[in-house]
């Protein structure tokens, strides 16, 4: 096991040497100098050059690149921005909790109520619950994330004053932000549930639980939840990948300052070391969750953990 | 000579409702059987025999079946009106079943020591001990002829014939009344084959089961059954004691055909001469008799009207053939 995940945090670098590499070709592709950006366009061009030289920009593209991740594998260096000229890593370490916060709270609320609702609507097949589950589910996974934020928010925050409209001063401005992406996320884990666990229902293990003379509720929790629950899981890791990338809309809408609003704000102007570093840090958060999902196979399945060698 | 009815199938009928069409699974088939008894159950693929298992133990898929004309006594109480709930007591504890397949018929994710302890604990009536019940679990294991060390492993750490002797174990663990065996090595190779039906065999002797053995293979009703009924298209076509099917002079022509399509090492038959045709769309029965499309001896009268049943002792007939003829002996 240990001999396992040490095996998937090395197989995870060459995955963010890639992500570096294909963020850093992109912005690279884009028009524009850091000198020309903090200087502006009327500045001597000298001074342009003499600014670029301080950011290694008049070096060749692969020593620049090969610099950037030298600098991050030896020193834990992941540049200064071409806005504030501070480091990279204090701004986003400074809004990292906000975002892992909205992130995390989204996956558990819309992992729990998406398995839950769509085991109710898998037992409860064709029930008037389970057509009205399958409706919503299909609205708010349809539903665009920036569009439902700014509906909920025009409701609960502009018309009603419940709650706040945007920030994070307290508990309740996040509130929206959540409910927002829990309604989309939970709607799919929703649909997996339910399909993977009528599935297993049909399963003829389940036949020799209920020829046991097993309860039906033991029936669906002991013998059948545990056999659906592998790509359920897989789901609650997209879940969280996928509130880390919505994150970006949701933050923006309810401004909210994380890691999604400085990535857009670094993206707009062009710092491109924040926009790497961001994108560095989420798919970092992104493997791990992955690593951990995969390792809940193993506590679930015995067949999974015998070849996890 | 009238038997101790134990269990008493009456009139059956079963039919598959789907938006398509009807399914005609069970056509009023009857029997009965008396504790300690085996009965073998015949016939084709789809002719209706796990239907038939299923519906004694009404695990029949809730949506799409239903039970539409019958009864079924069990120790004289008729099972069908049962609560749910009444009838949780009854499965696993009086009838249990070994169901088909044991690559499916086990839960991946469960000690197989824990698959067999929890129909002990389901039916745990005086109070067994925890202690108690893995003591169970280990002899039962061992009764199947797997060490008792293994309780805590996996069913994929297992082969296919101890899968099916673990599924055996949970069938057996409550020491059951009645034991259906749905086609309990088909899925198994020949030489495992015979010994789960000898480990089989002696269990009955041993605790007194009675039996219904569902297969294709006369092979395996020969070995075990008392009594043997053979099933086509929903029906029961030819039913008797064993020796009536094997031995006595008159059978019902698909009886005839089942015995023709197996190798006799004893004749020089260079080929076999299997029954012609398919059994028939249960959706779409032929009326008169079902079997009258492949029937080798069909006449006029088959294909209209339904044929009664010739009976000689217990042995019984559903063949034009033998209708309005005295019974031989």
């Amino acid at each position: 096991m240990t001999r396992y995940v040490l095996k998937r945090l090395l197989l995870t670098i060459p995955v963010l040497l890639g992500t570096i590499f294909l963020v850093f070709t992109i912005m690279s592709l884009t028009p524009g100098d850091p000198g020309t950006l903090i200087l502006g366009a009327t500045a001597k061009a000298e001074d342009i050059a003499k600014l670029n030289a301080e950011f290694g920009y008049d070096q060749p593209f692969f020593a620049r690149f090969f610099n950037y991740v030298g600098d991050i594998v030896l020193h834990f260096d992941f540049g200064e921005s071409y806005r504030t000229r501070a480091p990279v890593f204090d701004e986003i370490l400074a809004r990292f909790p906000n975002t892992l916060r909205l992130a995390l709270l989204s996956m558990v609320i819309s992992s729990a109520i998406g398995t839950f609702l769509g085991i109710y609507s898998a037992v409860k097949q064709y029930s008037f619950v389970d057509s009205f589950m399958t409706v919503m589910a299909m609205v708010f996974a349809c539903m665009p994330g920036f569009w439902l934020g700014l509906m909920l928010m025009l409701l609960f925050a502009v018309r009603l004053q419940w709650l706040p409209v945007s920030g994070l001063e307290n508990w309740q401005s996040y509130i929206l932000p959540v409910v927002t992406s829990v309604l989309s996320g939970a709607a799919g884990t929703l649909r997996l549930t339910r399909s993977t666990m009528l599935e297993t229902i049909r399963q003829d293990y389940i036949r020799t639980a209920r020829a046991k003379g097993a309860s039906e509720r033991t029936v669906i929790w002991r013998h059948a939840f545990k056999n659906a629950l592998l790509p359920v899981i897989t789901s609650w890791g997209m879940g969280f990948g996928a509130s880390l990338g919505g994150t970006i809309i949701i933050e923006t809408v309810f401004a909210i300052p994380g890691l999604g609003t400085l990535i857009v704000t670094a993206i707009r102007q062009k710092d491109v070391p924040t926009v790497l570093a961001c994108t560095l840090f989420l798919s970092v958060m992104f493997c791990l969750i992955m690593l951990v999902v995969d390792i809940l196979y193993a506590f679930i399945d015995p067949r999974v953990k015998a070849k996890m060698k | 000579m009238e038997k101790e009815k134990f269990l008493e199938v009456r009139n059956l009928k079963v039919v598959y409702q789907t938006d398509a069409a009807t399914v005609h699974a069970v056509n009023h088939i009857s029997f009965s059987l008396a504790r300690g008894e085996t009965l073998g159950l015949v016939g084709e693929t789809g002719a209706g025999k796990t239907t038939t298992a299923l519906s004694i133990l009404r695990l029949l898929p809730e949506r799409t079946a239903r039970i539409q004309e019958g009864e079924i006594l069990f120790e004289g109480n008729s099972l069908l009106p049962l609560s749910e709930a009444e009838m949780r007591k009854i499965r696993g504890e009086k009838i249990s079943m070994i169901f088909q397949d044991p690559m499916t018929a086990l839960n991946p994710v469960i000690p197989v020591g824990r698959q067999i302890a929890e129909s002990l604990i389901l039916h745990n009536e005086q109070g067994l001990s925890r202690d108690a019940i893995e003591e169970l679990v280990e002899k039962s294991l061992e009764m199947v002829g797997i060490p008792a060390s293994r309780k805590g492993e996996y069913p994929h750490q297992f082969s296919g014939g101890m899968k099916q002797r673990v599924v055996i174990a949970i069938a057996l663990a409550c020491n059951p009344d009645l034991l259906i065996a749905d086609e309990p090595t088909t899925a198994l190779d020949v030489t495992i084959q015979a010994q789960v039906l000898r480990m089989m065999k002696d269990l009955r002797e041993r605790l007194g089961t009675a039996m219904i053995m569902i297969t294709h293979d006369l092979g395996i009703v020969a070995q075990i059954c008392d009594y043997v009924g053979v099933m086509y298209a929903g029906e029961i076509v030819e039913y008797g004691r064993m020796e009536d099917i094997f031995d006595a002079p008159r059978h019902h022509p698909y009886t005839l055909g089942l015995f023709g399509s197996i190798p006799d090492l004893e004749s020089d038959a260079r080929r076999l001469t299997p029954i012609e045709g398919l059994t028939p769309d249960p959706s779409n029965l032929p009326s008169g008799c079902k079997f009258s499309p492949r029937c080798p001896q069909c006449r006029d009268v088959c294909r209209q009207k339904a044929p009664d049943i010739w009976q000689n002792g217990q042995h019984r007939i559903a063949c034009h053939l033998y209708s309005g003829k005295e019974a031989q002996t």
